[in-house]
């Protein structure tokens, strides 16, 4: 879409004046700063999300969609967890982040920050082996995506 | 540098000057100030000045609706916006073409709640179809390009201008752009070949055709070739709330208004069809009530519309085409008359005849011997009186059903009420506008005497700008359409329904300037009609003492099926 200013309030006012759902949204301009790219994750369906597709087309700010779900597709989500990690959890937690190709991105004598990226069911795996006590915080990007092989949305 | 530099609020007015705007309606604040400056120092736009910002936004509507040209209204910051908010969404439900110019506080005081800031973006965000802030003087004159171009194309529908003060105050060199491109903007004209052809194969092969038409057939202009087709095709057609004018009322195929209050045979023949086509018509809830009744699996759906989210979005159809109304049925007649194959006359017949049937139930019968005033007989009278020529905008209640049912449009653009959204207050002020765009017209506005307290300070807006408006109140002391449901769905309870404490309207319009008349008796209709009409210069409100008791026929309750009707 056009990167305006209020262009994600409209997406964004879309969906709630009409009911629909945001899983979640991130947004960022591209390699073109005229333009930001969205990935929007809803559900809903067949019927309901053409009719989303068809509402946001109209948004004047959206240049074009495309339904990632439609084909082949990668999806991509960040998280940040911080866990409580003392004695012998220490060394559990580092293997367990390391079977899911997370990072240790900082670390205190009482708590690890890993970076973990991957879909968001790989993201929900990891913090299911994790202890709940454990985990001080987890914050998440939401996905984006982009289509497989020669699939290309481009303007 | 050589060439003269000009401020924001000259380059605003010569953007509507190289729109050929004449007429903008508007009311003034600090916000706006330098913009009313510089209208002062032209003539070519032309500010008429209203009693309220609804009103102006209302008014705006009416001449755009009734020329076929975009309106313009402008406003304060702050509460000029707000007040503007009704009349920006009842454009918007219709998709009619306007631009809001809105003065907006200086840029370094937006967002410190400065006195009058509201985040107008923000709040009309819903109800436009597309707004901007100008935060930078060097994009006023494209923005305001853009504007025009964006509200009239597509599907139509208001686009706002925000403009902070010190904008308008600011210098630039000025050059209006002669068109714009936007990459994310382009919408479909022209209907796709193979579906048009999908259409005509089931338009032939149909036995129990219907042609279902809206707004979208008056919007663009396809009154004409909409005539054509029905008529080649000797098919039955019914026009939505918003399509009247669309086909010829007066014509033997046209078979009413379909609807909640639309007619047995319209109803009955929207139900049983075998093929639909629909044009520039949306399915809304008022029109085919609940889409599980609705749904017929005998049928299949041919859609002609502009806006693609209107297609499959309240009832799946068969054929959709996407394109602008008026080109679509261009091709469609070409390809029907190069056809070879032609319709089932037969079938047609047998068709009709069962149409015809439906048609004796006469469903819009009342009483016409009624000692007390019926509303329908004081319509049907304007009717005669007028030649069926007038230009007709209404409120919104039992009258605006009545107005619907019994003036008889034979041409588009005459009719003007609020379908979408509903708007009482919106008669008065949009029978101003349509006055403006329509300056030796015949304009009359029927209304309720709840509806017409909602803007009748713009009775003094007539005066000032002598707008020889004729004000038909159908006074039943109720607001008779929440009356007529209270009635119906509850209890005869008529919770706050009753319209008390009512002025004494002739003398209010003789305090405005206005001639103003009081009709008791049904025998003095049509000489009082006579005599108003025939008051060519002035404004005469009409209020007429009708049947507190009539209910508006056929009616299809909420949430129940076309077929389903309430029926005198
Ligand atoms: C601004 C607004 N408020 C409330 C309503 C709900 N409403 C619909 S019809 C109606 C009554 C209108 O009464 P009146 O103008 O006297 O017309 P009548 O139905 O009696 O012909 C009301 C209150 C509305 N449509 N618009």
């Amino acid at each position: 879409m056009e990167n305006e200013a209020g262009a994600l309030s409209r997406v964004a006012g879309l969906f709630s004046a009409r009911g629909y759902n945001i899983e979640s949204l991130t947004v960022a301009p591209t390699e073109d700063s005229t333009l930001s790219r969205m990935t929007l994750v809803t559900v809903g369906s067949d019927d309901v999300v053409e009719q989303i597709t068809k509402q946001l087309n109209k948004l004047i700010d959206v240049v074009k969609i495309i339904d990632l779900s439609d084909g082949d597709h990668i999806e991509c989500e960040l998280m940040l967890v911080k866990v409580r990690a003392i004695g012998k959890d220490r060394k559990e937690i580092k293997s367990t982040a390391d079977i899911f190709h997370g990072r240790i991105v900082d670390v205190t004598d009482k708590s690890y920050t890993i970076e973990l990226t991957g879909t968001g069911s790989k993201l929900d795996a990891f913090l299911e082996t994790m202890e709940r006590k454990s985990i001080l915080e987890t914050v998440r990007t939401g996905a984006s995506g982009i289509g497989r092989g020669e699939r290309i949305l481009k303007i | 540098m050589d060439t003269k530099e000009l401020t924001g609020a000259e380059i605003t007015i010569r953007c509507l000057q190289e729109e050929a705007v004449d007429f903008i309606f508007g009311y003034p604040g600090g916000a706006v100030l330098f913009i009313y400056d510089e209208l002062f120092k032209q003539d070519k736009v032309k500010h008429i000045l209203v009693r309220h910002e609804q009103a102006a936004v209302h008014a705006a509507d009416g001449y755009a609706r009734s020329g076929n040209k975009a309106g313009v209204a402008l406003v304060t910051s702050g509460p000029g916006v707000t007040n503007a908010i009704t009349g920006i969404a009842t454009a918007y439900m219709d998709s009619i073409p306007m631009v809001i110019i809105s003065g907006q506080v200086p840029t370094p005081a937006i967002g410190l709640d400065a006195f009058q800031e509201v985040d107008t973006v923000g709040i009309t965000r819903p109800c436009v179809k597309h707004n901007f802030l100008v935060k930078d003087i060097t994009e006023l004159a494209t923005t305001i390009k853009k504007a025009f171009y964006i509200c009239a194309t597509g599907r139509p529908g208001p686009v706002l201008v925000d403009i902070p003060k010190d904008v308008s105050q600011e210098k630039t060199k000025f050059t209006y752009p002669s068109n714009v491109v936007m990459r994310s903007y382009n919408p479909t004209s022209k209907g796709h070949p193979g579906q048009l052809k999908k259409a005509m194969q089931l338009i032939l092969g149909s036995k129990r055709p219907m042609i279902y038409t809206g707004g979208g057939v008056i919007l663009s202009n396809a009154a004409a070739q909409l005539t054509s087709l029905v008529q080649m095709l000797n098919f039955p057609c019914t026009n939505t709330l918003m399509g009247l004018g669309g086909y010829p009322a007066t014509d033997k195929q046209f078979v009413g208004m379909l609807g909640m209050h639309g007619t047995y045979e319209a109803n009955m023949a929207m139900q049983q069809c075998d093929v639909l086509i629909a044009i520039g018509a949306r399915f809304d809830d008022r029109v085919i009530g609940n889409p599980k009744h609705f749904f017929n699996k005998d049928r299949k759906i041919i859609h002609i519309d502009i806006d693609p989210s209107s297609i499959s979005k309240r009832v799946k159809v068969d054929v959709p085409i996407v394109g602008n109304v008026s080109h679509v049925l261009i091709e469609l007649i070409k390809l029907l008359e190069t056809s070879k194959e032609k319709t089932n006359q037969t079938a047609l017949k047998s068709w009709w005849k069962q149409i015809n049937q439906w048609r004796e139930r006469d469903c819009l019968k009342y009483d016409r011997k009624s000692p007390i005033i019926k509303p329908q007989m004081v319509v049907e009278k304007l009717y005669k009186i007028t030649k069926g020529n007038a230009f007709i905008t209404s409120d919104v209640g039992q009258h605006q059903m009545w107005a619907a049912q019994f003036y008889k449009f034979d041409k588009p653009r005459r009719w003007i009420n609020s379908g979408g959204l509903g708007t009482m207050g919106f008669g008065l002020p949009a029978a101003m506008g349509v006055q403006f765009a329509n300056p030796k017209g015949v304009v009359a506005c029927i209304t309720g005497e709840a509806s017409i307290q909602m803007c009748i300070q713009e009775l003094s807006t007539c005066k000032q700008y002598n707008l020889p408006l004729k004000i038909i109140n159908l006074n039943n002391r109720y607001m008779g359409m929440v009356r007529q449901w209270q009635e119906f769905f509850h209890g005869n309870r008529y919770a706050e329904s009753y319209v008390d404490a009512l002025p004494n309207f002739v003398k209010l319009a003789e305090s405005y300037g206005h001639v103003g008349m009081k009709i008791e008796q049904p025998s003095d209709i049509e000489s009082a009609l006579k005599e108003a009409f025939g008051l060519k210069n002035r404004l005469v409100f009409m209020d007429f003492i009708t049947d507190q008791t009539e209910n508006v026929f056929p009616m299809v309750p909420g949430g129940k099926g076309l077929s389903e009707m309430i029926l005198v």
